[in-house]
């Protein structure tokens, strides 16, 4: 429930600087989920917030206290920790009451609660069960439900679901997803993979070498990212990148690579910054190409079909562009050929240009 | 089954075949010998083959031999109260020492020096530290002021608290390594989630520390209790058992029977009474341990296939 703001934070091991001047809020409520390559900083962060790990630089404020110095009891926060951390020695029941037995809980209450979690998690046979005695997906809803009955204000996830297999990953996604529009608290949740990013934030903040690359909505990074990390990270299959050159011919602006020229939309005449011309990287998603053999010269693509993978309802075609690798991702019931060339529309609303030299967008 | 898959099935055996041969001569034989022995009465001038048959009578004047019930009492006190001190201290010493400060390796290293120093020589040492007018306890009770040192030695309680003092010295190093190796391997997630749950220092070290490290210190235990039921060499040479018989332990009175007594069938009667205990100690440890790792194992693996 708590506001968390996070001032130029920094983090130095020894000598080595591991992030650089974090500075980020998260509203009430909010769902925040943190996203970047291994070792961009993201459980440094978590683990900042939470008090396990100590700051190096900058200030952490929960509802506007500073909070660097505090212990992680006196934070009140739950956390739950990507191998579980589970205590081996108590029962699934004794594990989820732990918090509130230290706090000398009433044992009617701290009784009622583990219940109502067990319920929710489908945990009421297990109660009496260790650690040990039990599958991955279950100590999975286990750690979770050590959090829930905590009835924090703030909820830390660090890479939860990274040990499971794809089918119980998928199933305990949509079960977080769920249990999101249920308990109302502020959720930071910390993953690589990009897809439990976009399903679960409200709020995606992209890391990369200890930098906010950039946050925002799913979809506010997804349509607009404001550099070719972030464009390329987030999405799948990824954005395709091209060498290209941007060229203005009587007011009319062209994106020139080997291989093709696309016009641009008139709009973006005006919005481009002046300077923009010449070298740049154009990307494209997959799924912005579509087969048409009847497209227009300038809007569109002609690509030697090199690959089909069929994913079942869609396949994506990896295709060469005069010697440029370009992914295309399309119904898998449209007629296509190996081998063949074939034409390819580009959605012109959607191609966003990066500087070659600095990678933002323009 | 084929005649290769039975030569198969073999060749394990084949191959453990001279370690079973070795360890039947090295250890069965003595074994038995001695447990042959204890139902003859055998004086050291006889060949075994010489001395009676007695059956169990060995075994019953044990009983009712008041020295050596009082030794088998003085061995069980010294044992438990060693042990536990030990326990103690050497765990509470771990917990403190279990940190990364610069200097700690060394002060680890010093720490487990006296396990490796021969038990005699500890003997040795420390009977002169409990000498009565020279040695350095009595000498700095003089030098504080006080008109009488204390009889270390020579006083039936005394003695006991003395050799348990040298023996907590000598072994409390071996439990100090050793659970400072379990709390080293003890998962530090759990440790961290259970500060974020809001335990306290202390809390940690009663809630999560010392009931994972249970089954190492349970282990560790059963070692030092076996050790201690055997304990000889300090206690003979610090008071050779006395003054009376107040530390005589049983390794001492076993010894004593077949050297000065010249019993070597009661000796080993004796020595048979004790394999027996430690033997059971042991076997229920290990029984304990089974049962509990077949129900991990069962419970994990209905769980597994629930979750199918
Ligand atoms: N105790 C430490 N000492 C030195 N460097 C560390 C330490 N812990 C982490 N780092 C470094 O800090 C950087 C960030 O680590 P962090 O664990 O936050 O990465 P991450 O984004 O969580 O990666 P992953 O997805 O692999 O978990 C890494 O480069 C790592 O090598
Ligand atoms: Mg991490």
């Amino acid at each position: 429930m708590p506001k968390i703001q996070l001032e130029n934070l920094v983090k130095r091991y020894g000598d080595f600087e591991v992030l650089h001047g974090i500075n980020l809020e998260m509203e009430e409520n909010e769902f925040t989920v943190f996203v970047g390559p291994s070792g961009c900083g993201k459980s440094t962060t978590l683990r900042m917030i939470a008090g396990l790990e100590s700051v190096s630089g900058g200030e952490i404020y929960i509802d506007g206290k500073p909070v660097s110095n505090l212990e992680p009891k006196a934070r009140d926060l739950a956390m739950v920790f990507q191998d579980y951390a589970l205590y081996p020695h108590m029962n699934v029941a004794q594990n989820m009451s732990f918090a509130l037995r230290l706090q000398k809980a009433p044992k009617s209450e701290i009784d009622s609660k583990v219940k109502d979690v067990a319920k929710m998690l489908g945990l009421t046979e297990f109660l009496h069960r260790k650690p040990g005695e039990l599958s991955g997906g279950q100590r999975q809803r286990v750690a979770m439900g050590r959090a829930l009955t905590r009835d924090s204000g703030t909820f830390l996830f660090d890479e939860p679901l990274s040990n499971l297999d794809a089918k119980l990953r998928g199933q305990m996604r949509a079960e977080l997803a769920l249990m999101r529009q249920q308990v109302q608290k502020n959720m930071i949740y910390v993953t690589h993979d990009q897809i439990e990013a976009m399903t679960l934030a409200d709020r995606i903040v992209v890391m990369h070498g200890g930098y906010i690359q950039q946050q925002g909505t799913p979809e506010e990074l997804y349509k607009r990212p404001v550099n070719k990390f972030v464009a390329g990270f987030l999405g799948s299959p990824p954005m395709n990148f091209l060498d290209a050159e941007l060229t203005d011919e009587g007011g009319k602006l062209f994106v020139v690579g080997s291989g093709f020229k696309i016009a641009l939309p008139e709009e973006r005449a005006h919005t481009l910054p002046a300077n923009a011309k010449g070298p740049v990287t154009m990307g494209i998603r997959p799924a912005d190409l579509t087969f048409a053999p009847k497209a227009a010269d300038d809007q569109s693509f002609d690509l030697q079909v090199v690959v089909s993978e069929y994913i079942g309802a869609q396949s994506v075609l990896i295709c060469d562009c005069a010697g440029q690798k370009v992914e295309v991702e399309l119904k898998s019931d449209t007629p296509i050929a190996l081998g063949e060339k074939l034409r390819f529309e580009a959605n012109t609303d959607a191609i966003h240009l990066f500087d070659r030299e600095t990678e933002a967008a323009l | 089954m084929s005649a290769v898959a039975r030569a198969n099935r073999l060749t394990p055996y084949m191959f453990l075949a001279p370690a079973a041969v070795v360890l039947v001569f090295a250890l069965l034989y003595p074994i038995g010998y001695m447990v042959y022995a204890s139902f003859l009465d055998w004086s050291p001038s006889q060949r075994i083959g010489q001395a009676d048959f007695i059956g169990l009578r060995n075994y019953a004047n044990l009983l009712t031999d008041a020295a050596f019930l009082e030794s088998f009492w003085v061995t069980i006190k010294f044992a438990a109260v060693v042990v536990t001190l030990e326990m103690v201290i050497g765990v509470g010493l771990a917990l403190l020492l279990d940190r990364n400060i610069r200097g700690m390796s060394l002060l680890r290293t010093i720490f487990i020096l006296p396990m490796m120093i021969a038990p005699i020589v500890v003997g040795l040492m420390w009977r002169y530290m409990y000498h009565p007018t020279v040695g350095i306890f009595n000498r700095t009770i003089k030098n504080l002021g006080f008109e009488t040192g204390i009889p270390w030695l020579s006083d039936s309680t005394w003695s006991f608290i003395a050799v348990v003092i040298a023996d907590v010295w000598q072994w409390t190093p071996f439990i100090f390594i050793l659970a400072l190796a379990a709390m080293q391997s003890l998962p530090r997630s759990a440790l961290e989630a259970a500060e974020i749950d809001g335990a306290t220092e202390w809390q940690k070290v009663i809630m999560i520390k010392i009931p994972l490290m249970m089954p190492v210190l349970i282990v560790t235990l059963l070692l030092r209790l076996i050790d201690a039921f055997k304990v000889l060499e300090v206690i003979m040479v610090l008071t050779n058992g006395g003054p009376g018989l107040s530390t005589e332990i049983v390794a001492l009175r076993i010894f004593r029977t077949a050297q000065e007594f010249q019993e070597l069938g009661e000796a080993a009667a004796m020595s048979n009474l004790l394999l027996l205990m430690l033997m059971a100690l042991t076997i229920g440890m290990f029984m304990y341990t089974k049962i509990q790792e077949a129900r991990t194992a069962r419970m994990l693996k209905a769980a597994q296939q629930e979750d199918e």
